[in-house]
């Protein structure tokens, strides 16, 4: 396991150092605080992505030639490091094209299952009427949606474990809910919205209670914190390349290899088989039975460097570093009059993120007025209506960081919030 | 703050953005329709109300930013007394100009107060928020 004990941050001038790294950043005009929608990339993933292109290019796990094999090699190398960097096995860690199709790969297996496909192996995943699917009410939507859909197919239920108005997770309300019918608990690991993080020993606890498979949405923890999936105990999690410094169009989905290899596959098609009749085919195990088709294979290596690059680095310092921003984040941002901070309260922990509300001023607007300053954050309902809609809002203006990010970065966004609110007129 | 921002941002749209005009759904409306800015989540629900076959107000209710608030109270002051057809011809004259990346300025004579919206042409990511009342006002139109 990775080590979880408290880290020294990264000094100024190390953060200085690394921005070297990201040609993106050269640009001093721009101050980046959209890393939780995409983060930026470091030349070490674009030299190893052209690097591929330019000299090992091949179509992988298929052909004889010696540039296929190496090409194969690169490839299943570069799954091997991204397991490693979660605490997976090679077997157990399946390339998506992004933490969406991560999901969906379990929610369409399971419904699968639930259609008869899969043989008696995959009867654990079998839904039937009066079956419960558990998600909460702070999910990103692709974490909510697959389920939504696939109780709707299989006529499972689908509930949902509520918030308070800081956006915590009602655990009392969780045991209540999650009990012998639930067959599914789906939840965020560090909320997309809040930055505060899920209790997941305890909703693992209560999963694993009742028998019920846990699904983890890992996207704003992997590239942040030090995650060891089999150490949180969930038997799937789900991330995405592009948050963590890799490309775009890559993703992954760790599962418990007991289950990977009985779950039936979603896509189908190349690639996925053994034997093929022009009736049945055979499906190899996992992970490559969920990989039909041709693979993101540039993206792959790209991310497998993108780990590499952080893991030089270490995630417990990176944690670190962005503990510091984020409570510098909403230090600064509760102290606004007429700024409302959603999530964690200050002193509490949060990654390196924090969303807020002007009373009064649209979130758009926000966002246009810190562009104007070449300052860069997310603003709408992030892909989180039911949790906008709970915390009485329609939408936020989001500040998130990654390692990339300095402390000056974080003070410019508060200036430029505090200038903001002078300029829409919400104190007269 | 640049030139930029008070090209977008004027004084008028701050001001029905907190001030707004004709907001509040009425009984009796002609014709209605809701529309959502699914990236953002702004949304707008526009009537018409029609008196002896010409446009007499509109009423809208509606949540956004201060562009798409500014917009909807700015059209509701240009409908009164107009045709359907020419109300469609202003839509389409202040989609062309919201359209146009900066190149083309409303027509003041055609489209009012809507001129002050014309810096929004050149935020593309505004020109839906912009444009949400007015799309409204045609969907309501195309069902009258």
């Amino acid at each position: 396991m990775r080590p979880q004990a408290a880290a020294a941050a990264l000094s100024d001038d190390e953060v200085l150092g690394l921005r070297a790294d990201f040609p993106i950043l050269a640009d001093e005009r721009l101050v980046y605080l959209d890393s939780g929608a995409t983060s930026q990339k470091p030349f070490a993933v674009l030299d190893a992505e052209r690097a591929y292109l330019e000299h090992e290019n091949a179509a992988v796990h298929r052909g004889a030639h010696s540039l296929a094999a190496e090409a194969t090699e690169r490839f299943e190398d570069a799954r091997a490091t991204v397991a490693a960097f979660v605490g997976a096995e090679e077997e157990e860690l399946v390339w998506t094209e992004n933490a969406t199709a991560a999901l969906n790969t379990v929610a369409y297996g399971i419904g699968n299952a639930s259609a008869g496909r899969g043989g008696p192996e995959a009867d654990r995943f079998r839904l039937r009427a009066g079956d419960e699917l558990v998600v909460t009410e702070l999910e990103h939507h692709a974490n909510l949606i697959p389920w939504q859909e696939l109780a709707a197919r299989t006529g499972a239920t689908l509930r949902f474990i509520p918030v308070d108005d800081a956006g915590a997770l009602d655990l009392a309300e969780a045991a209540r809910i999650i009990g012998p019918a639930t067959r599914l608990v789906a939840f965020s690991h560090v909320s997309n919205v809040l930055g505060g993080m899920s209790p997941v020993d305890d909703l693992v606890a209560l999963a694993q209670g009742v028998g019920a498979l846990t699904v983890l949405d890992a996207c704003q923890s992997v590239p942040h914190l030090p995650v060891d999936v089999q150490a949180l105990g969930v038997d799937f999690a789900a991330f995405s390349g592009h948050k963590m410094l890799g490309p775009t169009g890559i993703g992954a989905l760790y599962g418990r290899r007991e289950l990977l290899d009985a779950l039936p596959p979603f896509l189908t098609g190349g690639s996925m088989i053994t034997t093929v009749t022009m009736e049945r085919a055979e499906y190899l195990p996992a992970p490559q039975r969920f990989e039909a088709g041709t693979q993101p294979v540039a993206q792959a290596i790209g991310l497998a460097a993108a780990a590499r690059y952080l893991d030089a680095i270490g995630m417990a310092r990176i944690a670190a570093h962005e503990a510091e921003l984020g409570a510098r984040l909403a230090e600064g941002v509760a102290a606004i009059d007429g700024v409302r901070l959603l999530g964690p309260a200050p002193g509490e922990p949060r990654v390196g993120l924090a969303s807020f509300a002007v009373d009064g001023v649209h979130a758009h607007d926000v966002g246009q007025f810190l562009d104007d300053r070449g300052i860069a954050v997310r603003v709408g309902h992030h892909c989180a209506q039911p949790l906008h809609r709970r915390l009485g809002i329609t939408a936020s203006t989001r500040a998130s960081t990654a390692v990339y990010t300095t402390r000056q970065e974080v003070d410019l966004l508060l200036d430029g919030l505090r200038d903001a609110v002078t300029f829409f007129g919400v104190r007269s | 703050m640049s030139a930029g921002l008070g090209g977008l941002y004027q004084d008028v749209i701050l001001d029905l953005a907190r001030h707004p005009h004709a907001k509040g759904l009425e009984d009796g409306a002609a014709s209605s329709s809701h529309q959502v800015n699914p990236t953002c989540g702004d949304e707008v629900t526009l009537q018409l109300h029609v008196e002896g076959g010409r446009i007499d107000r509109i009423r809208w209710e509606g949540d956004g930013c201060a562009i798409s608030q500014s917009s909807a109270s700015i059209l509701a002051d240009l409908a009164p007394g107009l045709s359907g057809p020419e109300l469609q011809e202003r839509i389409d004259a202040f989609r062309v100009a919201m359209r146009s990346k900066g190149r083309i300025e409303p027509d003041e004579e055609l489209l009012g107060d809507a001129v002050v919206l014309g810096g929004v042409s050149r935020y593309t990511a505004r020109v839906k928020c912009a444009m949400l009342a007015w799309v409204a006002a045609e969907d309501a139109l195309r069902k009258l």
